[in-house]
């Protein structure tokens, strides 16, 4: 069996296939510069490119594709929220992520396996029944389940009335489920590439000219590049570029730390989470536990692990599932997150003309990177804001017009 | 664990401090605008590098003023809130 693969993998009848052509030199003008190539940025370069046939396009990252948050979430997939405009937003990114794979004709690795969020106190049951019927209503699948219901899910859970927050009852998101973070944005790129789209890593932002409130070049450390209109999808950094462009953002920047134990044998099948206990776990295809949390509990710039967050997570882990003490951690590592003021994303228009916003992604940001893709694309294609993401500007913090989905996060930051 | 240096309780677990938020100036609620308002409320500088910040002493119930690098999270300096605010801010009232 060794030597087999090892066969297959030297043969010369089966070339790897290469995923974009290697970087080249910039342009000195791009009818759109996409900001930050994240699974969002290479998701809009890809709609852009198939959906609005615009291929004089250039994704600029500083670092390398995927290599920030895209790398570093827990790859949850949900549409639960509680908003009706939180709720179809999510929802049209799910039925998207089904599709990828096909479209992509390569492996997201989409695995419905429904999501089980806990309550442990009666304002939490309540919120969930609130939850449930504005799922229900937009065609989303969420129930209200019991002890026993739960106990059938999710055999290993603790369900002891001995702890410091017993179960009490769940919210089943049957649509629920996980895709492989890095995947989708190799697949978003691989697909933008192809269609002429040019992908360049290693390439920081390092300026914006703007003339009379209007964009038209962008300065990197590789030089000068013309645009007609560019698009920030640098989540993380998001508050830093939106200064260099002249504006404030409503984001406060915090780490979000997770971590993974060693493989299991297959145990553990939805994804369980708990606002409650600051928690949420999932079994990977590998048998690896993912368990994240909470934000940090102050704002930093800064991926570094802390003891007493790993503390605190793993006691709340081990309150669950207390079979997990026996297990070793394998790895540990954090994002940075735009955190907004209601837990929902700044995306639309910005106040520079032709300058399109992509922030505030938070603890939220993979699930709806199909859908951030493609309406970001509608914006840039036709300069008019779609529908699904009007709520979402950055004037309804003038307005006082928040979306408010702080109660419907797997994790209370 | 880290730990940072209250002004009046000297140095002390991190787990004991709660973050107030950056240090800015309220405008006047009862003249200014609802725009400059939702400013204050909302909007955030939110930098990179040594930024000025409230910070709450749990469980002495006492705020000061923090100085913090937001990138290696090293705390520069930390004081009683008197060193910025040596009087009393009156605000006019909408009646008078």
């Amino acid at each position: 069996m060794p030597f087999g693969l090892l066969k297959y993998g030297l043969a010369t009848k089966y070339p790897a296939r290469r995923h974009f052509t290697a970087r080249k030199d910039l342009n000195p003008h791009y009818d759109v510069v996409i900001i930050g190539g994240g699974g969002h940025g290479l998701a809009t370069a890809y709609y852009l490119a198939k959906e609005h046939g615009i291929r004089n396009v250039a994704v600029l990252e500083k670092g390398y594709l995927g290599g920030g948050n895209t790398a570093r979430n827990t790859a949850v997939i949900r549409a639960n929220y509680l908003t009706p405009e939180g709720v179809t937003f999510y929802h049209e990114s799910l039925k998207l992520f089904h599709t990828l794979s096909n479209e992509f004709d390569y492996n997201v690795m989409f695995s419905e396996r429904g999501q089980l969020t806990l309550a442990h106190t009666d304002s939490t049951i309540r919120s969930f029944r609130w939850r449930a019927e504005v799922n229900k209503h937009f065609g989303v699948r969420s129930e209200l389940i019991d002890r026993e219901q739960i106990r059938e899910l999710v055999p290993t859970l603790n369900m002891s009335e001995d702890v410091r927050y017993p179960i009490l009852a769940g919210l089943w998101h049957a649509d629920g489920g996980t895709g492989r973070h890095d995947a989708v944005a190799w697949g978003y790129a691989r697909g933008a590439a192809e269609r002429g789209v040019e992908l360049h890593q290693l390439t920081e932002v390092t300026g914006l000219q703007i003339e009379n409130g209007k964009i038209t070049a962008v300065e990197t450390n590789r030089g000068l590049v013309g645009c007609g209109c560019a698009v920030q999808a640098v989540a993380g950094m998001s508050s830093v570029l939106a200064r260099i462009a002249g504006f404030r953002l409503p984001i406060v920047t915090y780490p979000l730390q997770a971590m993974v134990t060693q493989p299991l044998k297959p145990f553990l099948d939805p994804l369980v989470s708990s606002a409650q206990l600051h928690c949420y776990v999932s079994q990977t295809a590998r048998g690896e536990i993912v368990i994240g949390g909470g934000s940090d509990p102050y704002p930093l710039y800064s991926t570094r692990s802390s003891l007493e967050l790993k503390e605190s997570l793993l006691a709340h882990t081990i309150e669950m599932f207390p079979f997990l003490s026996e297990v070793k951690l394998l790895r540990q590592w954090a994002g940075i997150t735009d955190m907004t003021p209601d837990y929902s994303p700044v995306m639309g228009l910005s106040p520079v003309e032709n300058y399109y916003l992509d922030a505030g992604w938070g603890t939220w940001g993979f699930k709806a990177t199909p859908i951030c893709g493609k309406t970001m694309s509608q914006l840039v294609a036709t300069g008019k804001v779609p529908e699904l993401i009007a709520a979402f500007g950055l004037d309804r913090f003038k307005t006082f017009k928040q979306i408010n989905e702080a109660g419907a996060t797997a994790a209370s930051h | 664990m880290k730990v940072m240096h209250c002004p009046l309780n000297g140095p002390r677990n991190m787990s004991e401090f709660v973050y107030g938020g950056e240090v800015t100036e309220m405008p006047d609620p009862s003249t200014c605008s609802s725009e400059a308002w939702a400013e204050y409320v909302f909007l955030r500088d939110n930098l990179v590098g040594v930024v000025r910040e409230w910070w709450y002493h749990t469980p002495t119930s006492y705020w000061f003023i923090a100085e913090r690098n937001t990138v290696t999270d090293e705390i520069v300096r930390s004081y009683p809130v008197t060193e910025l605010f040596d009087k009393r801010v009156e605000f006019q009232s909408r009646d008078s």
